[in-house]
C-alpha cells in the first residue's frame, strides 16, 4: 500500500514536468518573437537585450526551459505585460477566489448529482428515472455562460435579489454579505457537475444493483440501510475519481462563468490577459491551474487506493 | 399437518413482464417439502429452476415479476408478503447459496463482516459477539486458519474457500431451509466433492430441509431424498430418488436419465435430447415436450396432461402414465 | 477485476464485445433508432437547423451585416423583424442563421479532425503495442493532466484570436480522449481469438487491420466521437464568447451572446436568443448520440 502510494507519486513527477513543458511552450507558439510576448512593445532597446539575456532567450530551447523552470520553482512567474506587476502575487489572490467558487459549485453539483443519480438507479425505467436522466442531459448540454446570463436576468435584473457582479468588497470572507455574491455564479457553475454526476452515479449504482452479490445481500434479509452502505462502498472509488476530476475541471474551466459574473478569480484574470495578449499571465495561470489538477488527480488516486481493497492487489 | 411443511407450492406461476414480451418462466408448479427433506431439481438450462428458487425467497426482480398461485414457506405466505415480512424470513428461516461464489460475495467487505451483519440483523446480539460466531461458522465449514480469513476480502480466497464462506453466510442464523442453486458447478472436480460432502454433513447435523439444483446426476444421487425434473417451467416428474433414477416415467425424464441408470453416476452430466426447449414467451397449449417427444400423440398437443400418480409419492405429467387405481 | 483507478472514457468499451458485426446487426441498429422517438425528433430538429444555416444566403430575410441605428434593439416580432434586431440594428433571425454556420463549423470540425487523427493514433497504438503504444499513450497522459477548457483557452489565447486557431486548439483538446478510446477498443479486439489466429496464419498486418480490426472498432470510436459534438459546440461558442473565435462583425452565436450582454436590461429575451440556439443544438447532438449508443449496445 505504502509502496503503491510512493509509486503513484513517482509517476506524477514526469507528468508534472511535461505539463510545465507545455506551459513553457505557450510563449513560443504565440506568433512573433517570444520576447514580444513577455515585455511591452515600447520597452527601450537596452532593457530588451537585458531581458533577453536574463531569460536566456538567446540560447537554445532546452536551456531556455531550464532557466524558466528554475525561476518557476522559486515562485517567479514573470511580470504581466499590461500591469508590470508580478504574476505570482496576483495569481495567488485570484486562485483563492476561484477556489471558493469552484469548491462551492462542486459540492452543490455533487450533492444534487448523487441524489438524483442514485434515485434514478433505484427507480430505473420509471418516470422518476426518466426525469432525472432528462435533467442530466440538460445539465451537460447547457451552455453555462448562457445560463449565467439568464440567472442574472431573472435574479438580478427582474427580481433584484442577488448581485450580478463581483465577489463583494475586499477579501473573501464566509459571511452573509459575501455569500450573496456567490449564489448565482456557484449555481451556474454547478450545473455541469450536477448533470455529469447524475449520469455517472446512475450508471454506477444501477450496475452495482444488477450484480449477483446484491441478490445475496437481499437474500440475507438485510435492512435497506445496510444495503445502501454496501452500495456506497462499492461505488465510492469510481464516483470519487469522477468528483476529483470535476473539481479540477471547475477550477480550470471557470473562465466563462467568471467572465459573466465578473468574479475576480483566475478566470477573469485569464480573460483580461487574453484580451490584452498578456502571455506571461496566460502562461502563469495555466501552469498553476494545471498543477493543481495534477495534484488533485494524485490525491484522488491515493484515496481510491485506501478505500478500495481490490486495487492493492496489483 | 401443513405446519410441518417447509414449502408448500400450489399452482405456482412466475412471469416476467416487460414492454416487449412476457416470459412465462414457471407455469404451475406443485410440490411440498417436509422438514429435513432434500429435494433435487434437475432440468435443462432455462427450464426455470433458478426462478423457482428465487420465488421461494421472493428475490426475483421487483417491478417486472408477477407471482401467482399459492406459495407458503415456513408458515409464511410468500405471494402476498410485504418486503418487510420477507426480509424477516430471508437469512433467518431460509437461506440461499449460488453458483458463482466469485460474484455472489460483496467484493469490498471482509468475509467476517458479511457473516456478522446477517447475524446482527436477525438476532439481538452485538457486532463483536457476531464476529465470534462468524469465526465458529468458518470453522464449521472447515476453512483453514479461519481467524485470518475473517479479515480477508473475497478476492483473496480461492473458489472453493469462497463457496465455503458463502455456505457459512447462509448458515449463520441456522435456517430451516437451504436453497442451493448449482453450488458446485463453478468449482474444480475435487473441490466439488468436498463441498458436496460438507453440505450433506451439515444438512444432517443441522437438520435442514434443502432444495438443491444441479446438472449432475451423481450429485443428485448422493444427496437427494426426492428428485423433481423440470421442463419449460413445470415439474414434469417427481418422486423418490431411487425410483425416479431406476425407472423414470416421463419421456423427458427418460431421455435425461435413461442412459445412465447404472453404476458410476458420479460426475455424469445430464444427457442432451435432440431439439430445443420451447420459447417461454408464448406457451402453447398441451404438453410442452410434445415437439421433441418420440411418443407424441394428438392428445398431447390438445391439452396439458394433468399430474398422474402411478404409485404413492410419485407423479408425472404424461398421458402415457397410468393413474394408480 | 477492472482497474477502477484509471478513469478512461468508458462509453465506447461496452459496445465492442461482439466480434464482426453482421449486416443483420446494422439493420437491427437502424430498426432500434427508428423506434426511438426522442432520437428521431432530435435528428429532425438538427436537419431543419442545418437546412436553415446552409441556405441562409438564399432564405434569410435581411443582410446580416447591414444595420441601422434607427432600429436598434427592437423586440421580438417588431415590424417584420421576426426575432427583433440586435444592438446595431441588424436582423436577429438573419444573424442567427448566418451565425449558425460558424458555430456549427467550429463546433464540428475539431471533432472530425480529432476523430481522424486520434482514431488513427489510437488504433496504431492498440494494434502495434509495445514501444509505440507506450510513446503515444504517455503523450496522451500529458494532455489529460490539463482541464480541457483551460487547455483550449490557453492554446488559443497564446495563438491569438481566429477561427483557425480556435479549431486547432479544440482539436488538440479532443485528440487525447479519442486516442484513449480507440486504443482500448483496438486492444480488446486485437486479443479476440479470431484476430489472434489470423495473425498466427501469417496474414499481413495491413490486411488484418482492414478486414478484422477496423470494421469492429470504427463503430464504437465513431459513437464516442459523436458524444463529443455537444461539448464541442458549447466550447466553440464559449471561445468566441471570450473573443477567441470569429472577428466582429461576422455573426457567430457565442460572439453574439457576448455583444448582446449590454442588452440584458432593456431586451432580456433578445439577449438570450443565441444561447438558446447553442443549447438546443448541443442538447440535440447529445440526445442523438445517446440514442445511437443505446441502439448499438447489443445488451439492450
Ligand atoms: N429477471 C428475468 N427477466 C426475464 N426473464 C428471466 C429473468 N430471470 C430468468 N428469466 C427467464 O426465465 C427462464 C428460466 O430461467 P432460470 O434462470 O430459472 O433457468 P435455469 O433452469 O436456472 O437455467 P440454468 O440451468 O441455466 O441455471 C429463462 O428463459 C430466463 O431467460
Ligand atoms: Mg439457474
Amino acid at each position: 500500500m505504502f509502496r503503491y502510494i510512493l509509486r503513484r507519486i513517482a509517476y506524477a513527477i514526469p507528468i508534472a514536468l511535461s505539463v510545465s513543458v507545455v506551459c513553457f511552450l505557450l510563449v513560443h507558439i504565440a506568433p512573433g518573437d517570444p520576447i514580444d510576448s513577455i515585455i511591452p512593445p515600447d520597452t527601450p532597446r537596452e532593457v530588451v537585450e537585458q531581458v533577453r539575456k536574463d531569460y536566456g532567450l538567446d540560447k537554445p530551447l532546452p536551456v531556455q526551459y531550464a532557466v524558466w523552470l528554475s525561476r518557476v520553482v522559486q515562485g517567479d512567474l514573470g511580470r504581466s505585460i499590461a500591469t508590470r506587476r508580478l504574476v505570482a502575487g496576483d495569481l495567488i489572490l485570484a486562485a483563492r477566489k476561484t477556489f471558493v467558487l469552484a469548491i462551492t459549485a462542486a459540492l452543490l453539483g455533487f450533492a444534487v448529482g448523487i441524489l438524483l443519480g442514485s434515485t434514478a438507479a433505484f427507480y430505473k425505467g420509471t418516470w422518476i428515472d426518466k426525469a432525472c436522466v432528462a435533467f442530466a442531459v440538460a445539465g451537460v448540454s447547457i451552455p453555462h455562460y448562457w445560463l449565467g446570463m439568464v440567472m442574472v436576468i431573472f435574479f438580478s435584473v427582474l427580481m433584484n435579489v442577488f448581485p450580478a457582479m463581483g465577489a463583494g468588497p475586499g477579501d473573501w470572507v464566509w459571511d452573509r454579505e459575501h455569500l450573496q455574491y456567490l449564489v448565482l455564479p456557484a449555481i451556474t457553475l454547478a450545473c455541469i457537475p450536477a448533470g455529469l454526476l447524475t449520469r455517472t452515479v446512475r450508471g454506477i449504482v444501477s450496475e452495482i444493483l444488477s450484480q449477483d452479490f446484491v441478490t445475496t445481500l437481499r437474500g440475507k434479509g438485510l435492512r435497506n440501510r445496510t444495503l445502501a452502505l454496501h452500495i456506497v462502498k462499492n461505488g465510492a472509488p469510481t464516483i470519487l475519481a469522477v468528483m476529483g476530476l470535476q473539481l479540477g475541471y471547475l477550477m480550470g474551466g471557470s473562465i466563462l462563468v467568471e467572465t459573466i459574473f465578473s468574479w475576480p478569480g483566475t478566470g477573469s484574470m485569464l480573460n483580461a490577459a487574453i484580451f490584452r495578449r498578456d502571455i506571461p499571465v496566460i502562461q502563469g495561470a495555466t501552469l498553476v491551474l494545471a498543477m493543481f489538477f495534477v495534484m488533485l488527480n494524485l490525491i484522488v488516486d491515493i484515496m481510491q487506493t485506501m478505500i478500495d481493497p481490490r486495487i492493492v492487489r496489483k | 399437518m401443513s405446519e410441518d411443511l417447509l414449502v408448500r407450492a400450489k399452482n405456482l406461476n412466475v412471469k416476467f413482464v416487460s414492454r416487449d414480451a412476457t416470459v412465462h418462466a414457471v407455469n404451475g408448479v406443485d410440490f411440498q417439502l417436509a422438514q429435513r427433506e432434500v429435494l433435487c431439481i434437475l432440468g435443462e438450462s432455462g427450464s426455470g429452476k433458478s426462478v423457482t428458487l428465487r420465488a421461494i425467497m421472493g428475490l426475483n426482480p421487483r417491478g417486472k415479476t408477477v407471482v401467482e398461485g399459492e406459495l407458503n414457506v415456513c408458515g409464511q405466505d410468500v405471494v402476498g408478503a410485504s418486503e418487510a415480512q420477507m426480509s424477516q424470513l430471508r437469512g433467518r428461516q431460509v437461506a440461499m447459496i449460488f453458483q458463482e461464489p466469485m460474484t455472489a460475495l460483496d467484493p469490498v467487505f471482509t468475509i467476517g463482516r458479511q457473516i456478522a451483519e446477517t447475524i446482527v440483523r436477525h438476532e439481538s446480539i452485538s457486532y463483536k459477539d457476531a464476529l465470534a460466531r462468524a469465526l465458529d461458522l468458518l470453522e464449521l465449514v472447515q476453512i483453514p486458519s479461519a481467524k485470518r480469513r475473517l479479515e480477508a476480502y473475497p478476492h483473496e480466497l480461492s473458489g472453493g474457500l469462497r463457496q465455503r464462506a458463502m455456505i457459512a453466510i447462509a448458515l449463520s442464523c441456522k435456517p430451516k431451509l437451504l436453497l442451493a442453486d448449482e453450488p458446485t458447478t463453478a468449482l474444480d472436480a475435487t473441490v466439488q466433492i468436498q463441498i458436496l460432502l460438507l453440505l450433506r454433513r451439515l444438512q444432517q447435523e443441522l437438520g435442514m430441509g434443502v432444495i438443491f439444483v444441479t446438472h449432475d446426476l451423481g450429485v443428485a444421487g448422493e444427496i437427494a431424498d426426492r428428485i423433481a425434473v423440470m421442463y419449460a417451467g413445470r415439474f414434469v416428474e417427481e418422486g423418490p430418488v431411487r425410483d425416479v433414477m431406476r425407472a423414470p416415467l416421463h419421456p423427458y425424464a427418460q431421455g435425461l436419465l435413461g442412459a445412465t441408470v447404472h453404476a458410476g453416476l458420479r460426475g455424469k452430466r445430464l444427457t442432451t435430447i435432440p431439439g430445443a426447449p420451447p420459447d417461454l414467451r408464448a406457451i402453447a397449449p398441451g404438453c410442452s415436450f410434445a415437439p421433441r417427444c418420440a411418443m407424441v400423440e394428438a392428445a398431447c398437443r390438445a391439452d396439458l396432461p394433468n399430474l398422474r400418480s402411478p404409485e404413492p409419492g410419485r407423479s408425472a405429467r404424461c398421458i402415457h402414465v397410468n393413474e394408480a387405481a | 477485476m477492472s482497474n477502477v483507478s484509471t478513469a478512461t472514457p468508458d462509453s465506447a468499451g461496452a459496445i465492442v464485445s461482439d466480434p464482426v458485426k453482421s449486416q443483420g446487426y446494422w439493420r437491427g441498429v437502424g430498426k432500434r433508432v427508428m423506434r426511438d422517438k426522442v432520437t428521431l425528433v432530435c435528428g429532425a430538429i438538427l436537419l431543419v437547423m442545418l437546412f436553415l444555416i446552409l441556405f441562409a444566403p438564399w432564405i434569410a430575410p435581411y443582410d446580416p451585416l447591414q444595420g441601422s441605428m434607427a432600429r436598434r434593439l427592437k423586440p421580438v416580432g417588431w415590424q417584420g423583424y421576426l426575432l427583433g434586431t440586435d444592438e446595431l440594428g441588424r436582423d436577429m433571425l438573419t444573424r442567427l442563421m448566418y451565425g449558425g454556420r460558424f458555430s456549427w463549423f467550429v463546433g464540428i470540425t475539431p471533432v472530425v479532425c480529432a476523430f481522424t487523427i486520434g482514431g488513427t493514433l489510437g488504433v496504431l497504438a492498440g494494434f502495434v503495442g509495445g514501444k509505440i503504444n507506450m510513446l503515444i499513450m504517455r503523450a496522451t497522459d500529458v494532455f489529460y493532466a490539463f482541464p480541457s477548457v483551460l487547455l483550449a483557452v490557453a492554446i488559443s489565447g497564446a495563438l491569438g484570436p481566429g477561427i483557425f486557431n480556435a479549431i486547432l486548439s479544440m482539436t488538440l483538446v479532443f485528440i487525447p480522449p479519442l486516442i484513449r478510446v480507440s486504443e482500448s477498443v483496438t486492444t480488446s479486439v486485437r486479443n479476440l481469438d479470431y484476430v489472434e489466429s489470423a495473425r498466427a496464419t501469417g496474414a499481413n498486418s495491413f490486411t488484418i487491420v482492414r478486414v478484422h480490426v477496423l470494421p469492429n472498432v470504427l463503430g464504437p470510436i465513431f459513437v464516442y466521437a459523436t458524444t463529443l459534438v455537444g461539448v464541442s459546440m458549447i466550447l466553440a461558442s464559449g471561445l468566441s464568447f471570450l473573443g477567441l473565435g470569429v472577428k466582429p462583425p461576422t455573426p457567430e452565436w457565442g460572439m453574439m451572446l457576448n455583444t448582446l450582454r449590454t442588452a440584458i436590461y432593456s431586451q432580456p429575451l433578445l439577449a438570450t436568443l443565441p444561447g438558446i440556439c447553442i443549447f438546443v443544438t448541443s442538447l440535440c447532438f447529445n440526445l442523438l448520440s445517446d440514442g445511437l449508443r443505446n441502439a448499438m449496445d447489443v445488451r439492450n
